[in-house]
């Protein structure tokens, strides 16, 4: 038997960028004005709805653009309206 | 205690980002919060052919990190109890056994496999995301799906029948616990998975997850949907402990302050409802308000 034999690996190992950088789906960015954001802890909606967890849980706020998909959820629930949707161009 | 503040909520994330769930995914910020509510390392998840097989990604990377054992479409129920009786075999215990399957995997294709889970008492959690309709594949028609939708099977006349009613079926079997849930209340959904997780014996919970492409509606408005939803009482949050009806979270404040939202206002945003008639319109609104009621009967019977 040679050594080359040995099993197969099925299982995934779990890697960022599964389905490649998805911040290239975005048409919309989003920008945080920090100075209209609470910076308070007991706010976070942003962090709260964001469907894939890009935004941070700590101040000041940062969006990992390389895999946000810009749906714009966050700023649609900004208490404060401090994320707005930019237009890519 | 119940969640009531963000703060609260585990921060760390067990979905590294990067998936192929679309922007804007109801699914996506269910199975975010589901899983801060499990623990990581001690968790196997069980999934069928659906949206959440396209989020766990293709081999040989997934974004998820925990255990997830990839299962035919019909076979749910019946993978995830084999899962708990090789646990059992092999002396592991302290494990969470968790299967997620859509509403196809559920109310159509998979009702099979796991009524027969259900009934043998399999020692694990079953959550369906509802997203009323076959999404992944392209918005077909399932038994979920409410009277008057358009989908790629009902182009014309759109639905013609109301929903199925699974948690009358789930609750035919005599579950330890039940509940329903949605991503636009994440601590409601949070504190339900997290009470599922210590109860022994099976568990069901269904959540109400809104689909922007699937519906027609903005990626932006997801949270609103699924709130919008909750208001109209076109799905309602409850649990049923040893058979004991309990509204929750935004479901027992209207309960209390009665309903301000029709099932017009909720339709309104949403392009899949761009085919109802006035007819099928008052059905709806019937159907939703006969439920309703009884659903307030039901937990001002158990709540005096």
């Amino acid at each position: 038997m040679s050594d080359n034999l040995s099993p197969i690996r099925t299982i995934s190992t779990p890697a960022e960028g599964e389905a490649g950088k998805t911040g290239d789906w975005r048409s919309q960015t989003p920008k945080i004005d920090h100075g209209k954001c609470s910076q308070k802890d007991s706010c976070l909606l942003c962090w709260l709805y964001c469907p894939d967890g890009v935004i941070s849980s700590s101040f000041p706020l940062e969006i990992d653009l390389t895999y946000c998909k810009g749906c714009g959820v966050c700023a649609e629930e900004c208490p404060r309206k401090a994320i707005e949707m930019v237009d890519d161009k | 205690m119940a969640t009531i503040s963000v703060k609260q909520l585990p921060k760390t994330e067990h979905i590294l980002p990067g998936t192929r769930s679309c922007a804007g995914c109801g699914l996506m910020l269910t199975y975010r919060h589901a899983l801060k509510a499990l623990d990581e390392g001690k968790t196997i998840v069980a999934v069928p052919a659906s949206c959440m097989t396209v989020l766990h990604g293709v081999y040989p990377i997934t974004p998820v990190k925990v255990v997830c054992i990839n299962n035919p479409f019909a076979a749910t129920g019946a993978a995830a109890s084999g899962i708990v009786a090789g646990l059992n075999a092999t002396g592991k215990t302290g494990y969470t056994v968790v299967a997620f399957a859509g509403d196809g995997g559920t109310y159509d294709i998979g009702i099979q496999a796991l009524s027969g889970a259900l009934e043998r008492k399999v020692d694990f959690i079953y959550v369906c995301y509802d997203n009323e309709g076959y999404m992944n594949t392209g918005t077909q028609r399932s038994s979920a799906s409410p009277l008057g939708a358009v989908t790629s099977t009902t182009p014309i006349l759109a639905k013609l029948q109301h929903k199925k009613d699974m948690i009358r079926i789930v609750e035919a079997h005599d579950l330890p616990y039940i509940a329903t849930g949605s991503p636009s209340f994440p601590f409601d959904l949070f504190d339900k998975v997290k009470f599922a997780k210590n109860v022994k014996g099976s568990r069901y919970i269904e959540v109400h997850a809104p689909c922007p492409p699937g519906w027609g509606f903005p990626n932006k408005d997801l949270v609103k949907m699924g709130k919008l939803a909750i208001e109209a009482g076109i799905h309602a949050l409850f649990e049923i402990k040893e058979g004991r009806f309990s509204l929750t979270s935004r479901s027992l404040a209207i309960a209390k302050k009665g309903r301000k939202k029709t099932v017009a206002d909720y339709i309104k945003g949403q392009t899949r409802f761009r085919k109802i008639s006035p007819d099928h319109l008052a059905q709806l609104q019937d159907f939703t308000d006969k439920r309703w009621n009884e659903l307030l009967e039901r937990h001002f019977k158990d709540n005096p």
